[in-house]
């Protein structure tokens, strides 16, 4: 059943959350630090363990998959949701930040690559 | 008139279930037919969501009462919770594969875009932490951003900028790449792979590996939706940290 799928979600979800809670308090920083990523983690080690003892039924997955297929449509409500008329004042830091940080990690690019081939050569 | 406000108001959800289907529609149909792929329909379904943001108030367009439910599906539990099951398309097996150039790209296209991002917004007048985080984040992807600064309790505007530079980031990358793809030796899986964990951007490292050379799209895929796992893990956390302690 679908219902399977979303309630494992729920696990990883609610288990990340959890982490990154207290992770905040460890640190006494306010808010989650990291949940969402602990909880991508446990759901991408899950998956695999479920995979190799194949105990994930195909439609247990779609619980998950649709999910998935509206992650881009909950992303675009969440744009229509936010004060863009106070964001626009930072227009220029957006384009700015996007543009340089785009052309940092291309031209990182060949520096990692020639690093990739120097070592694969040594072993 | 005013009834009609009202039962759309009382089924808010749904009726943003509506809403977004036709913002979707309408884009992908853009970036199919007119921008003819260039441009990916997500890039321009959420930079049109933040063009009618602008229209509504503190909360965007769900500051008209019609539209509130489009409050209840974008609001962080649903966009979380969407954005963990994309973990689902990711398998340690496959990222095993790419072995520890993998890995690197990944935490250096984070970190690297972090702090590129981070120093910007600081030297252009966003000087707490908070802040400063958000827009780092932003740079990863335009889904680590809004994530981050959820996290850390950023304000809405400069949640709107995070969500703005990545959706550029994605822009730049689709249209970019078929041209840079050559002076950059982007044309073997390995390349393809450090690409997409350095870079991220699923949808734009997809889209430009595509019009580079089709058979190179699993391998960036395969690294770019790690980017975006790395970005919610190592952004609200170990690198806010950072910021925080720096800025304190």
């Amino acid at each position: 059943m679908k219902i399977y799928g979303v309630a494992i979600l729920a696990v990883c979800f609610l288990i990340g959350q959890i982490m990154g809670h207290f992770l905040g308090k460890a640190f006494q920083l306010a808010g989650n630090l990291g949940g969402v990523g602990f909880a991508m983690l446990i759901l991408v080690i899950s998956n695999d363990y479920f995979k190799r003892k194949n105990l994930l039924q195909p439609e247990t997955e779609n619980g998950i998959l649709f999910w998935t297929s509206m992650y881009i449509p909950v992303v675009v409500a969440m744009s229509a949701t936010q004060n863009v008329k106070a964001a626009l004042s930072g227009g220029w830091v957006a384009i700015i930040v996007a543009i340089v940080a785009t052309a940092a990690c291309y031209s990182l690019i060949p520096v990692l690559n020639k690093f990739a081939n120097k070592n694969a050569k040594n072993i | 008139m005013s009834d009609l406000i009202k039962l759309l108001e009382k089924n808010g959800l749904v009726f943003a279930f509506l809403v977004v289907g036709v913002i979707m529609y309408g884009s992908y149909y853009i970036s199919k037919k007119i921008t003819k792929s260039r441009i990916p329909g997500a890039a321009i379904a959420i930079s049109f969501g933040l063009v009618i943001a602008y229209f509504g108030g503190d909360n965007g367009i769900a500051s008209i009462p019609a539209f509130s439910g489009m409050a209840i599906l974008g609001g962080s539990m649903l966009r979380d919770f969407s954005i963990v099951s994309t973990a689902l398309g990711a398998s340690f097996t496959e990222i095993k594969k790419t072995g520890w150039i993998g890995l690197l790209s990944l935490i250096i296209g984070t970190v690297v875009a972090f702090l590129m991002g981070g120093s910007i917004a600081y030297v252009m007048g966003y000087q707490d932490a908070k802040s400063v985080a958000t827009i780092g984040a932003g740079a990863c992807t335009f889904i680590v951003g809004p994530v981050t600064g959820s996290a850390l309790g950023a304000s809405s505007d400069v949640i709107a900028i995070s969500i703005a530079i990545g959706v550029i980031k994605s822009i730049i990358v689709t249209i970019s790449t078929a041209f840079l793809a050559k002076p950059l030796g982007i044309n073997n899986p390995q390349t393809a792979m450090i690409f997409g964990g350095l870079v991220g951007s699923t949808s734009g490292v997809s889209a430009g590996l595509a019009a580079t050379d089709p058979k190179l799209v699993p391998y960036g895929a395969l690294t770019a939706t790690f980017h975006t796992a790395m970005g919610c893990l190592l952004c609200p956390s170990v690198l806010y940290y950072f910021v925080y302690q720096i800025l304190s």
